[in-house]
Formats: C-alpha cells, sequence, structure tokens
C-alpha cells in the first residue's frame, strides 16, 4: 500500500496534449476516481501511471519511489483493463497465477493466494474454466481476482465497469467499494460515468481537455463546484445554467434574468458586489427548484412563475421542464405531480443554493 | 366458457397447384439445393471430370497423339515404383516440402514481428513484401535463374570478391547444389505468404493482453510465447499445411530452374509427371500415375487442415 503522487506530470501525443501538467496527491488507501468526458486525458492519466505511456513531462511517485522512468512490471501495481484483457488460452486459474508464476512465488503461494481470491470474489467454480466460456460479469470478476492475487501498492482501473449490463454495473459498483474498503489498497479509478464517481471515490478528480479542474470530496463536488464544468458535468440532470445581470441598490443585490428577478441571499451579495451592472452565469440544481402546489401569492422575491413545456415522469421523481427566460430549466418535482404542457406553475427557487460564475472565466464566485 | 370454434385443415380449401409449387421451391431445402446447383456443376465439370479422368488414364497405357490406349491395370503404378527417378523425385519432394515450409514460417514470423512494430516506411516495406508473391513465378524463377548462372552469377562474383571462394559455383549442376539452389528461390517466393498472413494475425492480438502481461511482469520474450503466439497459432498451422500443399504440388519454379536436371535428379511430382506424360515420353497412362501417387498424401494434409479450419470457426 502506498501513496500515489503525479507531479506536474504532461503528456504530449505529437501536437495534442493529452494530460496537462496534472499535479494531485492520493492518499494511502484512498479510493480516487478520475472523472471526465471521453477525451478528458483520464485514461491517458492512469496509463501514465502504469507505465504503459511515458510522460513527456513530470515525475510520477509511487510509495516512496520516483517510478517515472521505471518500466511497467517493476512499478508494483495491478491494472484491471476495461475489456478485462483475460488471456483468451488459459484458465481462469492459470490467468490469475501467471502474474505470480512470472515473479517466481512458490507453487503453494500461488495456489494459496488464486484460491482465496477466487473465494473473495465467489469464482471458485470457475477456476477450471476458459474466459470464453465465463459471462461477462464473471470475467469481470477474474480481472479483478488476477489484480488482487498480486497484492499490488496500487489498484488502477479503467472503466472496470462500463461493459457490464445495468443492473450487474450497479451491483458490482457496491462490491468493488467493500472490496477496496476491505483490502485497504490505494485505487485509481478511470470512469466517465459520474454516477459511479459520486457513489465509489473518497475523492474524486474531474478532469477536462486534459486539465485537473477540481480535486474534492463528492459531497464537495456536488455542492461547491470550483467551475461551469464541474457544475453542469457532475450532477444529473445537469445544473440549469442561465445568464443573469446583477443589479444592485440599496443594499440589495438582484439577479435579473428576462422576467426574473431574483435577490441575491446576502451570503452572495459580497461576491457579486464587484459584477454590480455586468452579467453572471447563475447555476441551479434541479432539486432546488421546487414546484409549489397550488398559486401561493408571491413570497419575498425567492419564486418564480414559469410554463411547463414537457414532463418527464421517472418514477421516483418527475421531472418538469419550464421554459426559463434563457432556455429550459430543468425543476424536479414530486413524483405523482399532475402537470400538463402549458401550465404555468409557481417554483420556489432555494436561493442558498445558488451558484454563481464568472461568464469570462467560468470560475465560480464564492 | 365456451371455446372458439378450430378449423381442421381438411376444412381449408387446397391452395392452386402453381402456388403450391412456388412454395415447395421456396421452402429451405429444396431453395438450398438449387442454390448449391451451380457450385456443383462447376465442381463436377472442373474437378471431379478431370480427376476421374486422370485415375482413368493411369491405368491405361495410353499416349500423346493416340486417341485411346489399353487398359493395363495398376501396371504405371508398379512400374513406377521399380524407377529409380521415381523414387528420387518422390525424396525430392519431401525434401522440397519439408525443408523450406520451416525456413519460410520462422522468416516469415519474424518478418511479421518487425513490420508490426511503428516505424517509419513500414507500409511501403509491407507492400515491398508481398513482391515475390505478386510477380509471377515463371518470371521471378527466370530471374533465380540468371542468379544461379554458372558463369554470371552475381552471388559467386561477391562470394570472389569477398574471397570466400576461388571457382564460380555451379549452383544447378550437380543434384545437392541443384536441390539447394531450389529450395533457397522457393523460400524466397514463399515467405511473403507466411508474413502477411502471420502479420494479419498479429494485428488481432489485442494490445491490452500485451499490455496487462507487461504489468504483471512478462518481458517481451514472455509475451510472444504467453500472450502472442497462442493467439496467432490457429493461423500459423493453417499457413504451414497450405504452404506444405502449395510446395508439395510445385511445378513452376523446378521446371523453369532445372527441369528436373541434372540426369532428372531434381524432379518433383509436377515435373515429374509432366516429363513422363507429356514432355518426353508422352506416355499420359504414367504421367497421370506419378500425378497420383501425390493425391493419398495431399489428401492426408488437406484433411488435417479442414479439421483445422472448423475448429477455428468454431
Amino acid at each position: 500500500m502506498a501513496e500515489v503522487i503525479y507531479d506536474h506530470v504532461t503528456k504530449r501525443f505529437d501536437s495534442v496534449v493529452a494530460v496537462n501538467d496534472l499535479t494531485l496527491e492520493v492518499e494511502d488507501g484512498e479510493f480516487l476516481v478520475l472523472v471526465g468526458p471521453s477525451g478528458c486525458g483520464k485514461t491517458t492519466a492512469l496509463r501514465c501511471l502504469a507505465g504503459l505511456e511515458e510522460v513527456t513531462s513530470g515525475d510520477i511517485v509511487i510509495g516512496d519511489r520516483v517510478v517515472t522512468h521505471i518500466p511497467p512490471k517493476d512499478r508494483d501495481i495491478a491494472m484491471v483493463f476495461q475489456n478485462y484483457a483475460l488471456y483468451p488460452h488459459m484458465t481462469v486459474y492459470d490467468n490469475m497465477a501467471f502474474g505470480l508464476k512470472l515473479r517466481k512465488v512458490p507453487k503453494q503461494e500461488i495456489d494459496r493466494r488464486v484460491k482465496e481470491a477466487a473465494e473473495i470474489l465467489g469464482i471458485q467454480d470457475l477456476l477450471n474454466r476458459k474466459p470464453r466460456q465465463l459471462s461477462g460479469g464473471q470475467r469481470q470478476r477474474v480481472a479483478l481476482g488476477r489484480a488482487i492475487v498480486r497484492e499490488p501498492q496500487v489498484f488502477l482501473m479503467d472503466e472496470p465497469l462500463s461493459n457490464l449490463d445495468a443492473k450487474l454495473r450497479v451491483q458490482t459498483r457496491g462490491e468493488l467499494i467493500k472490496l477496496q474498503r476491505r483490502l485497504g489498497v490505494t485505487t485509481i479509478y478511470v470512469t466517465h460515468d459520474q454516477v459511479e464517481a459520486m457513489t465509489m471515490g473518497h475523492r474524486i478528480a474531474v478532469m477536462n481537455q486534459g486539465v485537473l479542474q477540481q480535486l474534492d470530496t463528492p459531497e464537495n463536488l456536488y455542492d461547491r463546484p470550483a467551475n461551469l464544468f464541474v457544475a453542469t458535468f457532475i450532477g444529473s440532470p445537469a445544473m440549469n445554467i442561465f445568464p443573469a445581470q446583477v443589479v444592485g441598490g440599496d443594499g440589495t443585490v438582484q439577479l435579473v434574468a428576462g422576467d426574473v428577478k431574483l435577490e441575491a441571499p446576502p451570503s452572495h451579495r459580497n461576491r457579486l458586489a464587484d459584477y454590480v451592472g455586468r452579467e453572471v452565469l447563475v447555476g441551479i440544481r434541479p432539486e432546488d427548484l421546487e414546484v409549489v402546489a397550488g398559486n401561493p401569492e408571491s413570497e419575498g422575491g425567492d419564486t418564480v412563475r414559469l410554463p411547463v413545456e414537457l414532463i418527464e415522469p421517472l418514477g421516483a421523481e418527475t421531472l418538469v421542464h419550464l421554459r426559463g427566460p434563457a432556455g429550459t430549466l430543468i425543476a424536479q418535482g414530486e413524483p405523482r405531480i399532475h402537470l400538463d404542457p402549458g401550465d404555468v406553475v409557481t417554483i420556489r427557487v432555494r436561493k442558498d443554493h445558488l451558484h454563481t460564475f464568472d461568464p469570462q472565466t467560468e470560475l465560480a464566485l464564492f | 366458457m365456451t371455446t372458439a370454434p378450430v378449423r381442421t385443415i381438411a376444412q381449408v380449401a387446397p391452395l392452386p397447384l402453381r402456388q403450391r409449387v412456388r412454395l415447395w421451391v421456396e421452402s429451405e431445402p429444396v431453395l438450398a439445393y438449387l442454390f448449391m446447383t451451380p457450385g456443383w456443376l462447376i465442381l463436377l465439370l472442373f474437378m471431379s471430370y478431370p480427376f476421374f479422368l486422370g485415375i482413368w488414364i493411369s491405368l491405361t497405357d495410353r499416349t500423346v497423339g493416340l486417341p485411346t490406349g489399353e487398359f493395363v491395370g495398376l501396371q504405371n503404378y508398379r512400374d513406377l515404383l521399380r524407377d529409380g527417378v521415381f523414387r528420387l523425385t518422390v525424396l525430392n519432394t519431401f525434401i522440397y516440402g519439408f525443408v523450406t515450409v520451416p525456413f519460410k514460417l520462422l522468416l516469415g514470423l519474424l518478418l511479421a514481428l518487425l513490420l508490426n512494430q511503428a516505424f517509419r516506411l513500414r507500409n511501403v516495406l509491407r507492400a515491398a513484401l508481398l513482391l515475390p508473391w505478386i510477380v509471377p513465378t515463371a518470371l521471378s524463377s527466370l530471374a533465380w535463374l540468371m542468379l544461379y548462372d554458372p558463369v554470371l552469377s552475381p552471388f559467386s562474383w561477391l562470394l570472389k570478391d569477398l574471397g570466400l571462394i576461388d571457382a564460380s559455383i555451379s549452383f544447378l549442376g550437380s543434384r545437392g547444389h541443384a536441390i539447394l539452389s531450389l529450395c533457397l528461390a522457393n523460400i524466397w517466393r514463399g515467405t511473403p505468404f507466411f508474413a502477411v498472413a502471420i502479420l494479419a494475425g498479429l494485428q488481432a492480438v489485442p494490445q491490452e493482453l500485451h499490455e496487462a502481461a507487461a504489468i504483471e511482469g512478462a518481458n517481451a520474450v514472455q509475451r510472444f510465447f504467453a500472450v502472442t503466439l497462442p493467439v496467432i497459432r490457429g493461423i500459423v498451422v493453417i499457413t504451414t499445411l497450405f504452404s506444405i500443399i502449395w510446395t508439395f504440388a510445385d511445378f513452376q519454379l523446378v521446371y523453369v530452374l532445372t527441369k528436373g536436371g541434372p540426369a532428372n535428379s531434381t524432379h518433383i511430382f509436377g515435373t515429374f509427371a509432366w516429363q513422363e506424360g507429356i514432355g518426353g515420353a508422352g506416355k499420359l497412362g504414367m504421367g497421370a500415375a506419378v500425378s497420383l501417387y501425390m493425391f493419398p498424401i495431399l489428401a492426408v494434409l488437406s484433411a488435417i487442415l479442414l479439421r483445422h479450419v472448423r475448429s477455428q470457426e468454431a
């Protein structure tokens, strides 16, 4: 077990910068998720750590060793690939034992470790099968088992769940979390799925276009996104974003977008003071737009009236698409809400959950 | 609860004849045979008929120029077994096949591994690799004929310039030299086939398998044996079997380079059959018998090959 450090790591492929000056520390035993859209550099960052890609500049540290120029086999890591990369001609047992045999681990020890890992993963009965005789979920377990038996300092996982069907993915997700907590091995996990990121990671590193956007706990990423990209990437349905004019006057600050006028809560007044007379981007999550039943009187500037465009009943909740001042706003309504397109509804805005961003830098205003 | 009346087949009016015929023709078993008919016809006409005609001719003493011959039973086959040239031909064919194929396999594998690496001009080299395979053998054999010329051979010149030999080598002048020379030319011609086939196999080896093995501690050689070879094994076996069959049935290279000489000592089945049947004596029956001695060997090889191809498909 070990900590992992990326120290100003940059990886270029010809003119493309896949990873740009990445600096981050992963603590010993931590489950860190690298998340971002495809092409954001997360997989490249992982492959650099594995030694499958040579870094262009910067250093990588595993434990107390700088491994930047050390070949993969000497980095004491194990990797789980998206397609599992099981050796097709070997049995499950041999697949798991292969790395140990190469390292000249005594036969009895290999046997002990393989059987132990097989038991943890519930694949004892599959040890004599070939990969092609296994289901996707079973293959995934074998790939995990192959990593576990090595007892490495760090697990690297590259979208290991993305080839499973939705139900199995949720189930395996939970098992993986329990397994990691139990083994306590530092784990770096790459995914493009923000639900996986939120549920699995102790901390999450959000990447975009090769640049680390924010490194934080799931709660902080959700509640205090550092910029517009993180705000819209984390959370489903995505945060509503619309431009608004900042209007100041005798101790109050108002955000004005079309007919909608919102009085900024006291906590926001300071940060918005510099923006009076200018435009900012306002972000509000769907669950912070409450569909108010009936037709109450306006209450102190935290409600707005908007027409309904579309209703999406999802069972546990209903997504209400509203025609906002600049494009559609999505509000998360009660599960059995009865609305029709064209209805005008009252929406209460949880103003203390408002996010504001600078339109140029797209950084959050704190 | 009442059940709805069910109409039995007898109650349904029979279809008109034309429609019934159409239905019958379009039913899967019938249609399948219909589609296969052209293939069967071609096979019958161009493969089975000559094959059985060849068997019949081999049982006669028919010669070129005469319309028929006498039925002689297995006389031709018996005569061949006593013929020293034929026995030498059999030996030559086996040498030719079993000496060249391992070299072609090994060189082809090495070339494929090289060409599977990323480097500049790789595609140009890959294309160039196919040249020996694309050039008609009769033509490239002529080039080899010049290379093996007893007086003008560039090989001899080069070796003499390097001071390794004193006199020109008579590449095709003795049986031993001639067979080696034939093998060399055959290896040159056959290697690209192995290289291209194996290269295709190598490209099907998932990169992730190599990466997984590299992380687990395998060096390049261990990765070759643990990852690459098992994945391309099928292609290697099939390519090898094909090559053995083609080498056994070769004709052009030997015909152009030595015509079976000197003194009939470098014949293989193809050239000897031609010489017996058409070229020299014109004994069609004898030539056919020579060819048919090849049949059981090739049949066994083909059977192994087909079995392997099927197991690959499974």
